[in-house]
This record gives C-alpha cells, structure tokens and sequence, in this order.
C-alpha cells in the first residue's frame, strides 16, 4: 500500500514538474504560434543552473555556490530567460522555422556544454548532493515527498494562475493576434516582434523553472536526465491537451506521461531484459505515432483553445 | 595538422552537402524546416546494410574495401529512401497540406515522423554499431602529413560528381527549371503550368535518394548507428540556412563549409565541442546575414 501510494506521489510529481513545461510551452506555441524545438534545453539550463547555485561548494567543482533554494529558483529562470533572450533575438524577426532551427540547435550544444564543461556540470555523471529544499523539516520519506508534491502543486497553480491571467490580458490578446495575422495585428500598431520577443522568453522561463523543479526534486543532475526525447514528450502532451488552453496542457501532461510510464513498465514486465533498448524504442513510437495520428486527426487535442467572444457580443 | 583537418573538412562537408540539399528543397518547396530528414539519411544507411547483408560489400577492389556490390547498395539505398520519402509524404505532409496547415505544423509533424523511423530502424537493427565492411585499409598521403583512405577519396568524388549532376540538372532541364520556380514561388509555378503535385514528389524522392547516399558514405567511413542521421540534422539545417534561403545551389558550398568550419574547430577548441559549431555558425548567420551566402532577403513583417 505505501509502495503504491509512494509511485503515486511520484508519479504526480513528474506530471506536475512536466505540466508547468507544457504551461511555457503553451504560452510559446500555443498562444504566440512560437515553436519551440529546443524545450529540453531551456529545462537543463534551469536544472543546471539550480544544481549549481544551490549544491555545497566542492573543490573539483568551479561554481557550486551553496545559496539558498529560492535564490536557485530565480536563478534557473534568469538563466533560461537569458539564453531565450539571445536566441529570440537572433531569430524573431525571421520566418517562422528559423527559430525552431535555432532552438533545436541550442539544446543540442546545451546537451554539449553538459557533457563537456567537467569542471561547471561534472560531465557525463553529472553530480549529486544537490540540497533538497526544506527537507530538515521531515523525518520520513513520504511525508516529505508529499511535502515536495504540494509544494508543486502550489507552484503550477501560481505559474497557472499567473498564465491565465497574462493570456487574458490585453498582452495575452495581442499575442492571439499575431499568432492569427500578424499583419492585421502590426497594422494595429502592435510591434510583433517585440511580442513575440516577450512571449518566447517568458515561456521559457518557464520551462526553466521546471528544470529546476525537477532536479531539486530528484536530488541529482546528469546529462541523462535531459535527452531530446523530453522535448517531444512535451510537446505531444501539449497537443494531445490542446495547445492555447491552460487546462488541456496541464491534462496533456497526464495523459500522456501516463501512457508513456504505463508502457514503460508493461514493457519492463512483459519483455526479456535482453531487448529492454527495443522495448524503449516501442515506446518512442508509440509516442510518435501518438503525436502524428493527434495532429492529422484531432489538431485541437482533447480540450482545445475556448473561442474567443467579445463581452460585447456574449 | 591543418592540412589533415581540411581533408577531413571536405570529407565531413561533402556528405553535409549532399544532405543539405534536400533541406533546401524542403524549405523552398514545401516550405518546412524538414526535422525528419537526418532519420531518411539513416534509413537509406540501414537500407544499403540490408542489401550488403544478402549480396555482401564485395570483395575488395583495388584500394577500395569493397566490390561492386555496395554501389549497387547505394542504388537499393537511394531508392528505398526516395520512396519512403515520397510514401511519408502521402501519408502525412499532404494531409496536413490540404488541410492547409501551418508550417510550422508540419515542423511538427517532421518531428514526429522522425521519432518513428529512427525507432523502427532501432527495432529492428538494434542499437550496436554496424560496418558494411571490416576490411582494413591503409591511409595514402596524398600531401605531406595529410592521410586520407582510399574509400574516403572514392566518396568524395562520387558526392562531387552527384552534387554537379544535380546542380546541371536543375540548371538544364525542364524539371529542374520547374524546380526552381517552384523554389521561387509554389502559386506561381502553378499558374505558370507545372504541375505542382508531381514536382513535389519528385522533390521528396531526390532529397530522400541524395540524403540516402550521404547515410551510405557516412556508413562506409565512419559506421552506422541508428542516431547518426539525427546527430547530422543540425548541421544539415546550418548548411541549408548558411547557404541561403532562395538558393538550390547554396546548399552544398554550405555545407561544406560547415564540415570545414567542424574540422578546423578542435584545432582551437576541444574536440568534445565539435558538433557545437554548426550552432555557432547558425547564430551568427542568423544575427548579420540571415538571407545565407547566396540567398535573398526573407524577412519577416514587422
């Protein structure tokens, strides 16, 4: 019972910590029509940059800096938004795909640097001993890892809350209005860029603050945890929800980590240990297929976006 | 030193090139960044390993590690790949088409078709490293200090003889003529008579057919891997963007100049950063020249 009830608790808080990515994720393609091919990059620049803010300094390291977890938090995101910042601003004002190029490739040298720069990530190991937030608070191991999932919880409804309330905004209808006809919204006098700019970088300051999450709550960090296969996790429970909607984001995340740990210990249960690497690949086509067959046949994923009606009207 | 990185600059930056070429053609044509297109270069690999299994590489031949058979392997792999190129397109990018999706839908949708392919090449191949042949070969110093194996030279000559014919064909013919106006605008070349539909199958097929022998040489000299098409896909799309938006022939100088600007890095910086470099090539086109070398202006409303 404390075994189920504990694989619950971590279940939950992966779709949470993968919920608020899916959340920045929306707000970038979802709402600003920004596509982001890069999301496990800006998730390990903000897993990294907590690792190292918030680890207890250690001579083969040259950061680890042992601040407080808050300060980690806000750094993860101040690292992320600056890599969007730099790649934003090289590609906003072109077409469409160049920033999904540019994304891409920045996650692929973000896995690089990680697995390179020894002496800042550890390398391929990675490192552990990373502090986990408040844990002097709580003797046994569920009561803090519930301890842990409420404050995630408390997390994705803050970044919830705050989406919800930007995406209704007269900010949020602007980047509705791009996303529908950028002309039409220039024509407005809306810089689109600029817009853009602002949308691109606080979604993924977003998504960096869920790197940060998750490794704080796994306690470690290694180049392992960040393969680019999370990115099309993310993206597949952002369209299987139904991309410009909050709610189908964060249903998205359940949904489909769901099926992907379902299969994923069906196919430890069921497949010899031999053939567990193509066990996983099933699972990766599963995943793909899922996303393909969404797209062809149901674009607006299971809740999608609420029609937008002005007050006038309704 | 230098020298030897050059050599395995060209090397690196033909096989990039060949590859590149149907980016361009994804990009101009159809309009889509292709992030599938570095698994069609495994899948054409993995289809020439297939055929060498039945017919073998071939007894060596002269310098060379292999026979006839493996060119004949390349003709299988061109092929096989052409057709699921042509085959995905039918099944996916055409839908998405006519329902007329967003480009970046169908980004999307690359993605998608990517993780499938290279996971079915997973299943059935594994995750080991395979050779189409285990002969020995010892490297001809073709400068002083500069050691380059047979198979190498033979690569690069065939990769220089295919990009030219490609490039004579869409200079020369009348399909390479529809090519290009279908590059320079898809609604004008179809007012103009060229039938739309049937050029971009025929774009699909050359660009899985050349990205299908690119997958062969990085095969033959390096090895197969069902990751080596994915792990190329940044530097395909460097090379497609340096050479220039609006330009077929960009392409392959550009990647070129990628294997090149790859090789000569680990002279200045560790070698672990390699692949980094089509990223920063990517960057500081897209900050000071983002039409490409040869490409013209595209810019985005503002």
């Amino acid at each position: 019972m404390i075994g189920v009830l504990s694989y619950l608790v971590f279940f939950l808080s992966i779709v949470l910590v993968l919920g608020i990515a899916c959340l920045g994720l929306n707000l970038q393609w979802g709402f600003t029509g920004l596509f982001n091919a890069g999301v496990v990059g800006f998730f390990a620049v903000g897993g990294y940059a907590l690792a190292i803010i918030t680890a207890p300094p250690n001579p083969a390291f040259i950061a680890n800096l042992g601040l407080p977890w808050p300060v980690g938090l806000l750094g993860a995101m101040a690292a992320s938004a600056l890599v969007a910042l730099v790649i934003g601003l090289a590609t906003l004002r072109l077409r469409g795909d160049y920033l999904a190029i540019a994304t891409f490739g920045a996650a692929v040298t973000i896995q690089l640097v990680t697995l390179n720069w020894q002496s800042l990530t550890g390398g391929s190991l990675g490192f552990a001993s990373i502090p986990r937030p408040y844990s002097g608070l709580f003797d046994g191991q569920l009561g803090y890892a519930l301890f842990f999932l409420a404050l995630l919880a408390a997390m994705t409804a803050l970044v919830y809350w705050a989406l919800e309330r930007i995406v209704r905004s007269p900010f949020g209808r602007v980047l509705k209005a791009i996303r529908e006809d950028e002309t039409a919204a220039i024509a407005l006098g809306k810089d689109a860029r600029m817009f853009r700019l602002q949308a691109f970088v606080l979604g993924s300051t977003i998504v960096g603050l869920a790197g940060a999450l998750y490794v704080s709550f796994i306690g470690f960090v290694s180049p392992f945890d960040f393969l680019p296969i999370l990115t099309f996790q993310i993206w597949t429970m952002l369209i299987v929800g139904g991309s410009g909607n909050n709610r189908g984001a964060l249903l998205g995340a359940l949904i489909v980590w769901g099926l992907w740990s379902g299969s994923g210990v069906f196919i430890a249960k069921t497949v010899p240990v031999a053939y567990q690497t193509q066990g996983a690949a099933a699972q990766s086509i599963l995943i793909g297929l899922l996303l393909v067959v969404m797209l062809v046949v149901k674009p607006r994923g299971l809740i999608g976006e609420e029609p937008a009606v002005s007050r006038h009207l309704a | 030193m230098i020298g030897q990185a050059v050599a395995d600059g060209i090397l690196t930056g033909a096989i990039v090139a060949l590859g590149a070429i149907g980016i361009t053609l994804s990009l101009q044509i159809l309009r889509f960044a292709n992030f599938g297109h570095g698994d069609v270069l495994t899948l054409g690999a993995y289809a020439a390993l297939a055929f060498t299994a039945v017919a073998t590489a071939g007894a060596p031949t002269g310098p060379l590690s292999f026979g006839w058979q493996l060119l004949a392997a390349v003709l299988v792999a061109a092929l096989a790949a052409g057709i699921v190129a042509v085959a995905v397109d039918v099944l996916v990018y055409r839908r998405l088409r006519s329902r007329g999706a967003h480009n970046l839908t169908m980004i999307f949708a690359s993605f998608g078709v990517a993780l499938v392919l290279r996971n079915l090449l997973l299943l059935a191949w594994g995750p080991d490293v395979h050779y189409y042949t285990r002969t020995l070969q010892i490297g001809v110093e073709i400068l002083p200090g500069v050691r380059v194996l047979p198979d190498q030279i033979f690569v690069l000559a065939l990769a220089f003889a295919l990009v030219s014919i490609f490039y004579a064909a869409l200079r020369f013919t009348r399909t390479g003529m529809a090519m290009r106006a279908m590059a320079e605008s898809p609604e004008l070349a179809g007012v103009c008579g060229v039938e739309t539909g049937k050029m971009i199958r025929f774009a699909w097929f050359v660009s899985g057919a050349l990205a299908a022998v690119a997958g062969v040489f990085l095969g033959l000299t390096v090895q197969l891997r069902p990751e080596m098409g994915f792990n190329l896909l940044l530097a395909m799309l460097t090379a497609a963007i340096l050479g220039g938006t609006g330009s077929l022939v960009g392409a392959a100088v550009g990647g070129l100049l990628v294997g090149l600007a790859e090789n000569l890095s680990v002279l200045v910086i560790p070698s672990g950063y390699k692949t980094a470099m089509p990223f920063v090539i990517l960057m500081l086109v897209l900050f000071f020249r983002p039409q490409g070398l040869f490409g013209a202006m595209e810019r985005r409303s503002r």
